[in-house]
């Protein structure tokens, strides 16, 4: 099947939806590919790139359209473009099918198939690799500070030079979703001591982990939504977290706002006063601007000064690094193709079975098949920690319970006790030696190391051979007169006593020697 | 010389044992504690040769028998790889076990052993023969299957026959009342009747006792035997009156017991447990498929070797960790080729230990050290488990129960609880495999299914060699 790359038609967007080194894996699970001249330009792949990677060139959206079997895209299709699709035309891209239910009508009435990759559902952990959600965020992420730090007037990092001490800046991040996490991990990359806060508390390791300071809203509500996203909180809550808000914006120098609840408008986060009260110079990056914007005075896809503070409302964070945006969003299509291709014979199958693959087609042969059922996950299992280890493998690390200790002592005691009223005391001599033995032994062996328990315990074999001294004092020893004793039988026995324990003696310490000898810094 | 002059031997000879032992505490000391052993043993055996209780005419046979067996020793021990240590250490506990058995026959039948000997003490040394002779046995059957089934001449699987716990408890009250009738014998010729039916029970429990146990248990195994054959020694020293044999017997059974300790501890399991044996096919598959709901979700990546040479060369920070697989390939010295190149190219190589990783405790360390990989890299478990979060790339070679998250997640897991090296913890960890078949402990491995996770199918060693390839291209 033929694979066809169409130039983004939206005004400012610079990503493609698919690069050159994904060209060529494509044409390896048996696709031909083929790229509107000229696709690549804003994201920096020329059109020699992708012919040199076995891409056919197209002059035009129109023929491109007419000879694609399979459309990739990034953004949303515009009215146009649906004109240009023929009937069983599979499309893959961006379709928000709950925000543009017109656009679902129309191109179920070009009975196509359509994959929505915003429609992946993301919990399934295969699914994570085709992700473009997540990828795409990572880079927005990224790309908002690089923003704040180009119309912030300072260093971002704290230095103490010849001409004086620089504080490091501060940076809150409002969300800690993925790509408040991103922007996390860049700012605090370029020296910032980084805040962040999000109303799910289970994301404060993951803000630690990154190097940022996890700030809690103390008010206790749990804000996991479900499918990794965050839901509407409470009055109460509410007014909490404004607080909190508050509060960072007079301290910190730069705001980056992330906060968004799917399928409503931006939670507005940073009110006009709090924007007043920021230091002059401070910066304001809104993420959200596209979706109403976490900030009362964004303006969407513009950088503003109000009140001496400069806020990025940009909406186009990703094509402003296209490349990046476009390598990472190539892959993904790419994983759901290999997902769709499993027989890699350049024929892909929309396996309506599979999971990952039903969530994501919002459009099956123009029959609409959007939303998904719900999926029927495992329920996620409970905490590990609390249920003890079962008892038969309860082996050690405990101290063993005073009961346990008792009952040893006392059968112990009980033992000697034993021992001390029947044994003669020649017998009791060697087992003062034998208990004595046993614990320096204990006490020995714990002190060798992990490493050398292989020739522990060639060297013990080695020494074990010690019962040749048990051959040795009957093969002939002195007799006594007039005891009938029968010498052949024991000297053979004798014999070969010592033969067996001279293999382990020589043998034994020879490899001990030579295992020892190979162990080297 | 003397019998005073002897029992000083003895005492220099029992201090250099000791210091012998302590020497393995680290790999500088230990080569001089191996010399403080032979020192030891050459004092302890002269001293006897030339002692009184040996007189001229046995130095013949003394030197003939001990050229034989020494020279197959030393054969032996030059002929041995590394990856055939485990066998070795059992055929030699096997030894140890019929030298005893063959010293107290020896004993029973001396009449001058029981000269002027009081009855409580006549009693003492017929229970010393007998119980001598018993661990013996039971060792030297022991240590040959053990033998056997390390060397792949006799299966891996436990065999379980029915009521075999009953069997063995049946088989101790025949030892104890034929032990009965061996203390009230009148004469040497019956109880040697008794002391032979002894025997062969003995023998008996000591195969199907190790005929039970599952591969993976083998370590277990290997050190309670390297016990029993220390026991063994101590019994044939109180039946000798010989302090030597006693001291000696008591420091190798407590070495053995305190690694089967370690090795139960690393595997989370009750030594009684272990001995009991049927682990990983009989008591574990249930428990297993009552878990059945939480199968691994997700699906295996497999990654090419070319891929594989890709990450580790950008990587920072590597752990490889080595198990039995990595032995039976004979990789160890391509792995040890791959981390020279690595290292230096500047990447932080280390190598994480299982206690367990194997098949005798400290396998994988004699392994690595004769790949000459130097030993300041590898580490045990728990100085490493730490570090996995910081590492790049973590590449599994042939292990696959010891990296099992199962075990720390799913409490419905027959391995939950068990100690494992977290290598899903690192960034990207590799699973170098010959199939997707499961471990020892016949249990999934959900790490196959992590996203992290990839997948290297084939011979270790084959791809090993096309990883390295790969690194230096």
């Amino acid at each position: 099947m033929r694979i066809g790359i169409p130039a983004e038609t939206h005004a400012g967007e610079k990503r493609v939806a698919t690069v050159p080194e994904i060209v060529e894996k494509l044409i390896k699970l048996g696709f031909s590919v083929a790229v509107e001249s000229g696709a690549g330009d804003a994201a920096n792949y020329s059109d020699e790139a992708y012919h040199s990677a076995g891409a056919e060139i197209v002059e035009g959206a129109a023929r491109l359209w007419a000879e694609s079997d399979i459309v990739f895209k990034v953004t949303v299709p515009t009215s146009a473009e649906v004109e240009l699709m023929h009937e069983g035309i599979t499309l893959i891209g961006f379709i928000w099918p709950a925000q543009n239910p017109e656009l679902m009508q129309q191109l179920a009435a070009r009975k196509a198939t359509v994959l929505a990759i915003d429609a992946l559902p993301r919990m399934l952990s295969r699914a994570q690799k085709m992700d473009a959600l997540t990828s795409q965020a990572g880079v927005a992420g990224y790309r908002a500070v690089i923003e704040a730090a180009n119309v912030f007037g300072r260093y971002f990092n704290g230095q103490i030079t010849a001409a004086g001490k620089v504080p490091p800046a501060k940076v809150f991040i409002a969300g800690a979703g993925v790509a408040g996490l991103a922007a996390i991990g860049t700012a605090a990359g370029l020296g910032a001591i980084v805040r962040a806060n999000d109303t799910r508390a289970e994301v404060a390791d993951q803000v630690k982990s990154l190097g940022g300071e996890f700030v809690k809203v103390e008010y206790e509500e749990e804000g996991g939504g479900g499918g990794g996203y965050a839901k509407v909180m409470s009055e109460g809550f509410q007014q909490a977290q404004r607080e909190m808000y508050a509060r960072q914006a007079r301290e910190v120098d730069i705001i980056i706002t992330t906060a968004l609840i799917p399928g409503r408008p931006a939670p507005r986060l940073i009110t006009a006063e709090m924007v007043q009260s920021m230091k002059p110079g401070s910066v304001i990056v809104d993420m959200a601007a596209e979706r109403g914007g976490n900030c009362e005075l964004t303006e969407p896809g513009q950088a503003v000064v109000k009140h001496g503070v400069t806020i990025v409302g940009y909406t186009d964070l990703n094509s402003r690094l296209a490349r990046q945006s476009s390598t990472l969003y190539a892959t993904n299509l790419f994983r759901l193709t290999e997902e769709l291709c499993k027989t890699k014979d350049g024929i892909i199958n929309v396996n309506m079975e599979d999971d990952a693959i039903r969530g994501l087609t919002v459009i099956k042969d123009g029959e609409i098949t959007w939303p998904a059922p719900a999926l029927q996950l495992p329920a996620a299992k409970p905490a590990v920690a609390a249920k003890p280890a079962p008892a038969a493998h309860g082996g050690g690390g405990k101290p063993a319970t005073a009961g346990k200790t008792v009952a040893l002592f006392g059968a112990v005691a009980l033992l000697f006790l034993f021992i001390g009223a029947y044994a003669p005391p020649a017998f009791l001599g060697h087992f003062t030696v034998f208990v004595l033995a046993c614990f320096v032994g204990y006490m020995v062996v714990w002190n060798v190391t992990p490493a050398l328990h292989t020739p522990l315990m060639s060297v013990t074999n080695a020494i074990s051979s010690i019962i040749a001294i048990g051959a040795l004092v009957q093969i002939a020893p002195p007799l006594t007169e007039g005891l009938a004793r029968p010498d052949e039988w024991i000297r053979a026995l004798a014999v070969a006593g010592i033969a067996l324990t001279a293999v382990n003696m020589f043998g034994g310490f020879a490899v001990t020697k030579r295992m020892l000898s190979m162990f080297r810094k | 010389m003397s019998a005073s002059l002897v029992t000083v031997s003895y005492i220099g000879a029992i201090i250099l044992f000791i210091l012998s032992l302590g020497g393995l505490s680290n790999p500088e000391s230990s080569r001089r504690g191996n010399l403080y052993g032979m020192i030891g043993m050459t004092i302890a055996v002269l001293a006897t040769m030339f002692g009184p209780h040996v007189t001229m005419a046995g130095l013949p046979w003394i030197m003939g028998a001990m050229v034989v067996g020494g020279s197959i020793g030393l054969y032996a021990a030059r002929r041995v790889q590394m990856t055939q240590m485990p066998e070795l250490v059992a055929l030699m506990h096997s030894l140890v076990g019929l030298a005893a058995m063959l010293v107290g026959f020896a004993n029973y039948i001396d009449p001058m052993a029981v000269l002027n000997l009081s009855s409580a003490e006549k009693a003492i040394h017929e229970i010393e023969v007998y119980v001598g002779i018993l661990i013996g046995a039971v060792t030297f059957a022991g240590s040959l299957i053990a033998f056997g089934k390390l060397a792949g001449k006799i299966g891996g699987k436990p065999l379980l026959l029915p009521g075999r716990h009953f069997m063995n408890l049946l088989g101790l009250l025949v030892v104890i009342a034929f032990g009965w009738q061996f203390m009230h014998a009148e004469s040497v010729s019956a109880g040697m009747i008794a002391l032979s039916v002894m025997t062969a029970i003995a023998l008996l429990f000591g195969i199907h006792m190790v005929m039970a146990i599952g591969g993976a248990d083998m370590p277990v195994v290997v050190s309670m035997l390297n016990s029993y054959s220390g026991w063994a020694a101590a019994a044939t020293g109180f039946m000798l009156n010989n302090d030597l044999l006693i001291v000696v017997g008591a420091l190798v059974g407590s070495s053995g017991a305190i690694l089967s300790y370690i090795m139960c501890r690393a595997m989370n399991r009750n030594f009684i447990s272990v001995i009991a044996g049927g682990f990983g096919s009989g008591s574990g598959k249930p428990a297993m498929k009552a878990g059945g709901e939480v199968l691994p979700a997700g699906e295996v990546v497999s990654i090419s070797a070319i891929e594989t040479a890709e990450l580790l060369r950008d990587a920072k920070n590597v752990i490889i960790v080595p198990g039995y697989g990595m032995a039976v390939a004979q990789a160890q010295h391509t792995v040890y080729e791959i981390t020279r190149l690595l290292r230096e190219r500047g990447v932080n190589v280390r190598f994480g230990i299982h206690p367990v990783a194997g098949r005798m405790p400290g396998h994988m360390n004699v392994l690595l050290a004769e790949a000459r990989v130097p030993y300041d890299i590898v580490m045990e478990m728990d100085e490493l488990n730490a570090d996995f979060p910081d590492t790049d790339v973590a590449i599994v070679i042939g292990a696959n129960d010891i990296v099992n998250p199962a075990a720390q997640e799913d409490p419905a897991s027959p391995i939950a609880g068990m100690p494992v090296l977290e290598v899903w913890r690192a960034k990207t960890s590799i699973m170098m495999k010959r199939s997707m078949a499961t471990g020892y402990a016949g249990v999934d491995n959900p790490l196959f299914y992590k996203d992290n996770n990839r997948m290297l199918f084939g011979d270790a060693k084959k791809m090993l060699e096309e990883v390295l390839a790969a690194l230096k291209s």
